[in-house]
C-alpha cells in the first residue's frame, strides 16, 4: 500500500467510526424521515379543530351569505350566529368558548362593515380570510344595489388574461427555473454544511497532529505534501459515505411516505425528476471541485495553527464568503443576467454556486461553463502549491495565533524546503 | 556511514547551525551534546531531511536523505506526540506502515518489543491512559519498530524514572549490537558517557569539541582529585595547581591543572590524620562541558 493510500485510509477509517460521525449521521437521517412525513405526523395528532366565531349581526342578513362564503374558502372557521349581548361576547372570547367575535353592521351609507374582536389579532390568516369574504359579499351587494346582473358582475371581477413569454434565448421557461432554483439551493445547502463540517474536520485533523506533536514522527516518514493530500481526499471519502447515507436514506424516506399517503411523492410533486440530467451532473462536478477547493484551503489554513481551539478563528473568514456566496445566488435567482452575477461567477470561491446557478436559469454557451470550471480548476492547483508549501514550513512550527506574519513566515520556511516538495 | 559535510542552516538572519562536520560510522553510538538551543534539534531535523541545510549535505550511506530513504530512517523527537485517541495498537500500526512496514511485520514487532518493556496489557489501551512514561515507551517502539538502519534519538531519557532508563539503555545497546547507527542527544553527561564511544559538543550552532570520548578526556589535560578524610579539607583549595574545588558530603573534589598536582596535594595531607579515600579521576564529561560551553544551561 502506498503511504498516499495509507494516510488517506487511515483518515477514512478513524473519522467513519468516530462517534460524532455517526450521531450527525443518525441525526440527519432521521431529520430526513421526518420532514418528508410531515403530513402523516401532522394527521396522527388529529386534524386541527374548526374555529368557532360569533358573529353579532345587525344587518340582519349577511350571515348565511358570509357563511356560504367561508365554506368555500376556508373550511376550518365556523360563523355561527351570536344571540347575547356584545359585552357577553367579549367575554366568551377572553374565556376562549370562541375564537373571535364578528360584528356585522351597515354604515350611514348602507355599506356593510365588519369588526373583528379576539384575544389578540395576530391569527394574520384567519382575519384575512374572514375579511375577504367579507368584501366579496360587499360588492355583490353593492353591485346588486346599482341593479348589475350576475353575467356584468362576473367581466368586471374574472381575472385579466396575462402570459409571459421570454424572446432571449438565454432564458429558460418559469417552470425550468423553479425546479433549478431548488436544486442550486440544495446544492447550496449541501456546499454550505460540507464545508462548515468537513473543512473544519480537515482543520481539526491538521491541528490535532500538530498540537499533539506526532507531526514530526509523521512528515519524517512521509512527505508533508502525501500526507496533505491523502488526508484530504480521506475526508472527501467520508463526505461521499455520508452524502450515499444521506441520499438512501432520503429516497427510503420519500419511499415511506409515497406508501402512508397513498399520493404521489414529493419528487414528483416537485417535478424534481424533470431536471435535465446536465445539469445534475453539472451540479456534481460543482459540489466536488467546490468542495476540494475549500478542502485545500482549510487544510493550509489548518497548518498554521498550533491549537484546536484556534480553528474557530479560521472558520469564520471562509463562512463569510460562503455567506456572501448565498446572498448573491439569492440575487442572482431574480436577476441571472446581471453583469454583477456573471463577473462573480468567475471568482473561483464563488464559482462552484454561482456558475451552477447562471448554468441552471440560462441557457450558458459551453465556452462559458467551460472556463467556470477551468478557473475553478486552476484555482485548486494553485491553493494545493500553495498550500502544500505553507503545509510544509506551518506544520513546523509552533506558537502564535494565525496571522497574515505567519502565513509568510510558513512560505518563507518552505522556500527553502522546495527542493524536496518533487517527491510527492 | 552517516556523513555530515560543513553543513550550515539558517533562519533569516539566525544561524542555527554553523559549519558542522560529522562522520558516524556504521554501528556507533554518537552523542550530541549541547545546551538548549544549541543546534541539536535542527541538526536532527536536517538529517531526517525536514528541512533541508542552507549549505553543506548530509548523506546516508553515499546516498542524499529523502522520502526515498524514510523507510531506513527512525525517530524520536524530543517533543512526545502521539495520537491521543487511537489505540497503542491502531499508532503503531498506523505509523509502522507509514515506514513501509506489512500488518503481520508490526504485530511481530509491536509484540516483541511491548514484551520487552513489560507493557502488553496496553495493546488495546487509548495512549490518552497511559502515563507518561508509558507513552515514552510507545513512542521509541514507533521510532524502532520498522529496524531502522539509522536511529536518531532526540532528548531519549528525559523525563523516565531510573527503572525505564535502564530499560532503555539495554534496548539502545542491544540495537547497537544488532548493527543499528545511534545519533542521540542528551543534557544528561552520565547517559552520553555511558553509551557513545564518540560525541560532539555543539554551542550555539558550532562544533566546539568532537572526537572519541576518552581522547577528548585525556586531550582536556585536567584532571580531578577526590579527597575524603576526618579533618577540614577545604585548605587545599589554596594548593598551587588546583583551579576549581567542590565540596561534598565528607569530602571534596579539587580539579586540578597537571597530574603532578596530585601528589602535592597528597603530601599536604599525609600527616594531618585519617584519610579515607585519595583518588585521581578523569574530568567528567560535565566537566569539559561546562569548560566548553560556560554554562550549562544558558
Amino acid at each position: 500500500m502506498s503511504k498516499f493510500m495509507t494516510v488517506m485510509m487511515h483518515t477514512y477509517r478513524s473519522k467513519i467510526k468516530s462517534k460524532p460521525f455517526l450521531i450527525t449521521t443518525l441525526i440527519t437521517i432521521g431529520l430526513l424521515f421526518v420532514i418528508t412525513n410531515m403530513n402523516e405526523i401532522t394527521k396522527m395528532f388529529g386534524e386541527d379543530e374548526a374555529s368557532k366565531i360569533g358573529v353579532i349581526d345587525r344587518t340582519g342578513e349577511t350571515l348565511p351569505a358570509l357563511q356560504a362564503q367561508l365554506k368555500q374558502t376556508n373550511d376550518d372557521l365556523k360563523p355561527e350566529a351570536f344571540t347575547k349581548s356584545e359585552s357577553e361576547a367579549e367575554k366568551a372570547v377572553l374565556d376562549g368558548k370562541i375564537e373571535g367575535l364578528l360584528i356585522l353592521d351597515r354604515d350611514a351609507s348602507g355599506i356593510i362593515t365588519g369588526t373583528y374582536k379576539a384575544e389578540d389579532v395576530t391569527q394574520q390568516s384567519l382575519i384575512a380570510d374572514v375579511e375577504l369574504a367579507l368584501q366579496q359579499i360587499k360588492n355583490k351587494s353593492a353591485a346588486e344595489s346599482i341593479g348589475l346582473n350576475q353575467e356584468q358582475l362576473a367581466a368586471i371581477y374574472s381575472p385579466v388574461t396575462f402570459a409571459k413569454e421570454s424572446l432571449s434565448d438565454l432564458a429558460k421557461s418559469e417552470e425550468e427555473a423553479a425546479q433549478v432554483y431548488i436544486l442550486v439551493y440544495v446544492v447550496l445547502f449541501f456546499m454550505y454544511m460540507a464545508v462548515m463540517m468537513y473543512g473544519s474536520m480537515i482543520a481539526v485533523e491538521v491541528a490535532t497532529e500538530k498540537s499533539s506533536r506526532v507531526m514530526e514522527i509523521l512528515i519524517s516518514s512521509v512527505s508533508p505534501v502525501t500526507q496533505m493530500f491523502g488526508k484530504i481526499f480521506g475526508i472527501v471519502l467520508v463526505a461521499l459515505t455520508q452524502l450515499a447515507l444521506f441520499i438512501a436514506g432520503g429516497f427510503l424516506a420519500v419511499k415511506l411516505n409515497g406508501q402512508l399517503s397513498g399520493s404521489e411523492s414529493i419528487i414528483n410533486e416537485l417535478k424534481l425528476n424533470e431536471i435535465p440530467a446536465s445539469l445534475m451532473i453539472y451540479a456534481l462536478v460543482f459540489f466536488i471541485l467546490g468542495f476540494f477547493l475549500y478542502a485545500t484551503l482549510f487544510a493550509m489554513l489548518g497548518s498554521l495553527i498550533s491549537r484546536v481551539e484556534e480553528v474557530n478563528n479560521l472558520m469564520t473568514p471562509v463562512v463569510i464568503v460562503i455567506v456572501a456566496a448565498f446572498m448573491i445566488a439569492m440575487f442572482g435567482r431574480e436577476n441571472p443576467e446581471s453583469g454583477f452575477v456573471a463577473a462573480a461567477s468567475y471568482f473561483p470561491l464563488f464559482t462552484p454556486m454561482l456558475m451552477l446557478l447562471r448554468v441552471g436559469m440560462l441557457s450558458l454557451p459551453v465556452w462559458e461553463v467551460a472556463l467556470g470550471i477551468s478557473v475553478l480548476v486552476g484555482a485548486i492547483f494553485l491553493f494545493a502549491i500553495i498550500g502544500a508549501r505553507v503545509y510544509r514550513g506551518g506544520v513546523l512550527m509552533y506558537g502564535n495565533a494565525p496571522s497574515l506574519k505567519l502565513f509568510k513566515q510558513a512560505l518563507l520556511l518552505s522556500k527553502q524546503e522546495k527542493k524536496n516538495t518533487t517527491d510527492v | 556511514m552517516l556523513t555530515i559535510n560543513e553543513v550550515r542552516k539558517q533562519f533569516g538572519s539566525f544561524t542555527a547551525v554553523d559549519g558542522i562536520n560529522l562522520q558516524i560510522p556504521k554501528g556507533e553510538i554518537f552523542g550530541l551534546l549541547g545546551a538548549n538551543g544549541a543546534g541539536k534539534t535542527t541538526t536532527f531535523r536536517m538529517i531526517l531531511g525536514l528541512l533541508t541545510p542552507s549549505q553543506g549535505r548530509i548523506t546516508w550511506n553515499d546516498k542524499e536523505i529523502s522520502y526515498e530513504t524514510s523507510d531506513l530512517i527512525g525517530y524520536l523527537p524530543e517533543e512526545r506526540g502521539l495520537y491521543p485517541k487511537l489505540t497503542v495498537r491502531e499508532q503503531l500500526i498506523y505509523l509502522g506502515q507509514l515506514r513501509g512496514m506489512t500488518r503481520s511485520q508490526i504485530q511481530e514487532q509491536t509484540n516483541k518489543w511491548l514484551q520487552r518493556f513489560g507493557a502488553e496489557e496496553y495493546l488495546n489501551k487509548k495512549v490518552e491512559a497511559l502515563s507518561k512514561g508509558n507513552q515514552q515507551k510507545i513512542q521509541f517502539i514507533a521510532a524502532v519498530l520498522h529496524r531502522p538502519e539509522l536511529l536518531i534519538l532526540d532528548e531519549p531519557f528525559s523525563g523516565l524514572d531510573p527503572v525505564n532508563v535502564e530499560l532503555l539503555k539495554s534496548a539502545v545497546h542491544e540495537l547497537k549490537k544488532e548493527g543499528t547507527t545511534i545519533v542521540f542527544s542528551s543534557h544528561r553527561m552520565e547517559h552520553v558517557e555511558e553509551l557513545c564511544q564518540h560525541l560532539c559538543i555543539m554551542h550555539r550552532g558550532k562544533s566546539v569539541v568532537q572526537g572519541n570520548l576518552k581522547e577528548i578526556k585525556r586531550s582536556f589535560g585536567k584532571k580531578n582529585v577526590s579527597v575524603k578524610a576526618d579533618f577540614n579539607l577545604t585548605y587545599l583549595k589554596d594548593t598551587a595547581g588546583v583551579i576549581k574545588h567542590r565540596t561534598t558530603g565528607d569530602g571534596i573534589i579539587l580539579q586540578v591543572e597537571r597530574e603532578e598536582v596530585a601528589q602535592d596535594l597528597f603530601r599536604a595531607i599525609q600527616s594531618k590524620g585519617f584519610v579515607r579515600k585519595f583518588e585521581l579521576e578523569e574530568p567528567s564529561l560535565n566537566d569539559i562541558f561546562i569548560e566548553k560551553v560556560g554554562v550549562v544551561h544558558e
